[in-house]
């Protein structure tokens, strides 16, 4: 029998969780907010929350002087390549190591998070000159690339930690009637792994999306994602936390829309084999 | 039908005869009103040069910095065209890094370039980057808050004066502090303020031999100068304000002075942005007396990294941008008031270019600045606000935390000079300039 939960409890956890969800979310709205005011008004001391002047002038002029389709453009292209591209290497690999452990599987494990402990900045110089000499330099099927390795790690260790949950009896009974490798990852471990795959994908997409070291500094022109949109936008004499904010606002929009609308997918994937 | 495969034939023939004979070239900048306004105006110059496209990639500065040394470093040729800063041209210059501007063509006249800034962007005689707006400090303040307080500024103001009229116009009830000046830590922030001061208190970062010199007195003397001031006719929060904070505290009426960027003049009076726009004065950077100004120097430039294959067109479109009739251009679609300032001696002679408030203080501050002897005593190195040795921006921002955090309180004068002192020692053995 589940435990019942008095009223004067259930609001406090309410309300917590409500401050809890404004408090995490304040920077974006803040984001927004600075996004309708003028320069003034974005700096001024103290600032005020919603008594301000409204104005579109700043996305009219973001508008003008970039163009925002060609940003947005790259970002899907890059983010979901890479995504599509890393799930492609990383299903086989967390497969092979759910189901078929050896005693070395964990060091695998940890030797290939390891690859994230190092800072970018300590590979970039090698890396830029493997892409200035290979013709890669400013092009997304570079960036694809680069971002597939550096989410490589977390996307297997998500997808193992959720393989490990899927009885290997019924991968063993695909077996029994026959199903070959492809077929046993295709056509039962897929459909059973689907929420934790949608997952994966979908931090993924955002991990790559919001990526701004490789991004910014492996492009030019051409493959220049929002990171480099947004990076357009700051000053260092003249005010502009209004249009940063308006470019920011503009970047940030379509991820956010989709995490929207997966929301529900998100966190199932997240929480699933939480609870036996 | 065939008639008319044979014309699309020929037709699309030409157009991509066309376009192979067009070159793109990829210019880096900063998003800088200047710059923007260039962006805005290159119509003109692909009306001159219909064989030449335009790409933009505009960064943040830091990151423009970053992401330039990494390309110019590696030879990667991902730009044509870079903007730059006096910093770092003649460092660059002395790598190889940069392509010598010799053929700008008959119409440039290089001598007309105002002789600091040029001096500033040559490197063993041989210009590197072409200055787009040049810029030294000076001090702004408010007329209606002097003459209420019955105090006249002088045209070249000592610190001292500067420093008794701050304090007798400050008003913190009412929120107006008499002195607004830099204080967020970093190499061209509040150390290109401090930098600068240092250097008319007789302080100077090296000795002859590139020993350290924040354990001797002007040192202690510029910083406790600075502190105190702060200290009591400062806005609270000092240590983190930086150029723009500054700004927007002097556009809404909270600063009775700003020392800083000659090019904050042209935001400040203007009526659109700034609730003080007609009550504004301009004087010279001040002084001790002792020969040398707290004035800087920096003009953002534009030069050809040694790696581009495009370096003819490069050089044809800095002449057109740094050019005679690039300041025309903007007078006429934009105003005088919006010219690239602290560039030529063509434009500070011209009599509509005289009307603007500040044209006259701009180039005086930007004449009293000197690269090549920036301070009392001698130094070993070039640059007014900087040190042009390539170890400064790491060791400027080092210091510079140290400062702030003397601004803030969280340290005293003595433990930031001490800190300092130590940390550039530390580096400057490090990179050997002293064993």
């Amino acid at each position: 029998m589940a435990r019942a939960i008095s009223p004067r409890r259930k609001w406090t956890i309410t309300v917590v969780a409500w401050l809890l969800g404004l408090a995490i979310f304040f920077p974006i709205l803040w984001t927004v907010l600075t996004s309708f005011k003028t320069e003034g008004e974005a700096i001024a001391s103290p600032p005020s929350l919603v008594a301000f002047d409204w104005t579109l002038a700043n996305y009219f002029e973001v508008q003008a002087r970039s163009n925002y389709f060609k940003y947005v453009g790259n970002s899907i292209v890059i983010a979901v390549g890479s995504t599509l591209l890393g799930l492609l290497i990383a299903i086989p690999a967390a497969w092979a190591m759910a189901f078929s452990p050896t005693k070395r599987t964990k060091d695998v494990l940890m030797w290939m998070l390891s690859t994230k402990m190092l800072p970018p900045v300590g590979v970039l110089v090698p890396i830029y000159l493997i892409f200035r000499d290979t013709g890669l330099l400013d092009s997304r099927i570079g960036l694809i690339g680069v971002l597939t390795m550096i989410n490589l790690p977390i996307i297997v260790w998500m997808l193992y930690t959720y393989f490990r949950e899927i009885p290997g009896e019924i991968l063993e009974a695909a077996r029994m009637d026959g199903a070959s490798l492809a077929k046993e990852i295709v056509y039962v471990l897929t459909p059973m792994a689907l929420p934790g795959i949608a997952s994966t994908m979908l931090l993924n997409i955002i991990l790559a999306w919001n990526e701004a070291f490789w991004t910014l500094n492996l492009t030019a022109s051409s493959a220049a994602p929002l990171t480099a949109f947004i990076a357009a936008y700051s000053s260092p004499e003249g005010l502009f936390w209004a249009k940063l904010s308006a470019a920011s606002t503009l970047a940030i929009a379509p991820i956010l829309i989709m995490g929207w609308f997966s929301q529900r997918q998100l966190i199932r994937g997240l929480t699933f084999g939480a609870v036996k | 039908m065939r008639l008319k495969a044979l014309l699309l034939g020929t037709s699309f023939l030409a157009v991509s005869g066309l376009t192979a004979g067009a070159e793109t070239l990829t210019i880096a900048t900063v998003n800088n009103g200047d710059m923007i306004r260039m962006q805005k105006l290159t119509d003109d110059f692909k009306a001159k040069n219909p064989d030449i496209d335009l790409e933009w990639v505009t960064l943040e500065e830091n990151v423009l910095r970053q992401r330039v040394t990494t390309d110019i470093a590696t030879k990667g040729g991902q730009y044509d065209v870079l903007t730059i800063g006096t910093y770092e041209v003649p460092i660059w210059a002395k790598q190889d890094w940069l392509l010598p501007l010799e053929n700008l063509g008959e119409d440039y006249d290089v001598d007309d370039l105002l002789p600091p800034i040029r001096a500033g962007l040559s490197y063993e005689d041989k210009l590197y980057a072409a200055p787009f707006y040049g810029e030294s400090s000076m001090v702004m303040y408010r007329t209606d808050l002097f003459e209420e307080a019955g105090l006249e500024m002088p045209e070249a103001p000592t610190w001292e004066f500067v420093a008794d009229a701050a304090r007798k116009i400050t008003d913190k009830d009412n929120e107006i502090y008499g002195i607004c000046l830099r204080g967020k830590a970093g190499w061209g922030e509040n150390m290109a303020f401090l930098t600068a001061t240092a250097n008319s208190f007789g302080a100077r970062w090296f000795d002859e031999n590139w020993q350290p010199q924040f354990d001797q007195p002007q040192w202690k003397e510029t910083l406790d100068f600075y502190v105190n001031l702060m200290k009591d006719a400062g806005p609270p929060g000092a240590s983190s304000n930086g150029f723009n904070e500054n700004l927007a505290l002097f556009q809404s009426g909270k600063c009775g002075m700003w020392i800083d960027a000659t090019v904050a003049a042209s935001f400040v009076t203007d009526p659109e942005e700034s609730t003080v726009a007609d009550k504004v004065g301009f004087a010279l950077a001040p002084d001790n007396g002792l020969g040398k100004r707290g004035n800087w120097l920096w003009a953002w430039s534009l030069a050809i990294p040694a790696g581009t294959q495009k370096a003819e067109a490069a050089e044809k479109f800095i002449a057109w941008a740094t050019g005679k009739d690039y300041l025309e251009l903007v007078a006429e679609k934009e105003g005088w008031a919006n010219v690239p300032p602290g560039t030529r001696t063509s434009l500070y002679e011209n009599p509509e270019y005289a009307k603007i408030p500040f044209a006259e203080m701009t180039i005086n501050s930007i004449n009293t600045a000197d690269p090549n002897n920036p301070t009392v005593d001698p130094v070993p190195y070039v640059g007014v606000q900087f040190v042009a040795i390539p170890e400064f921006q790491g060791l400027g921002t080092a210091v510079g935390q140290q400062f702030s955090a003397a601004l803030a309180g969280q340290v005293t004068v003595d433990q930031a000079l001490q800190s300092a002192q130590q940390l550039t020692q530390r580096e400057m053995m490090k990179s050997g300039y002293i064993k």
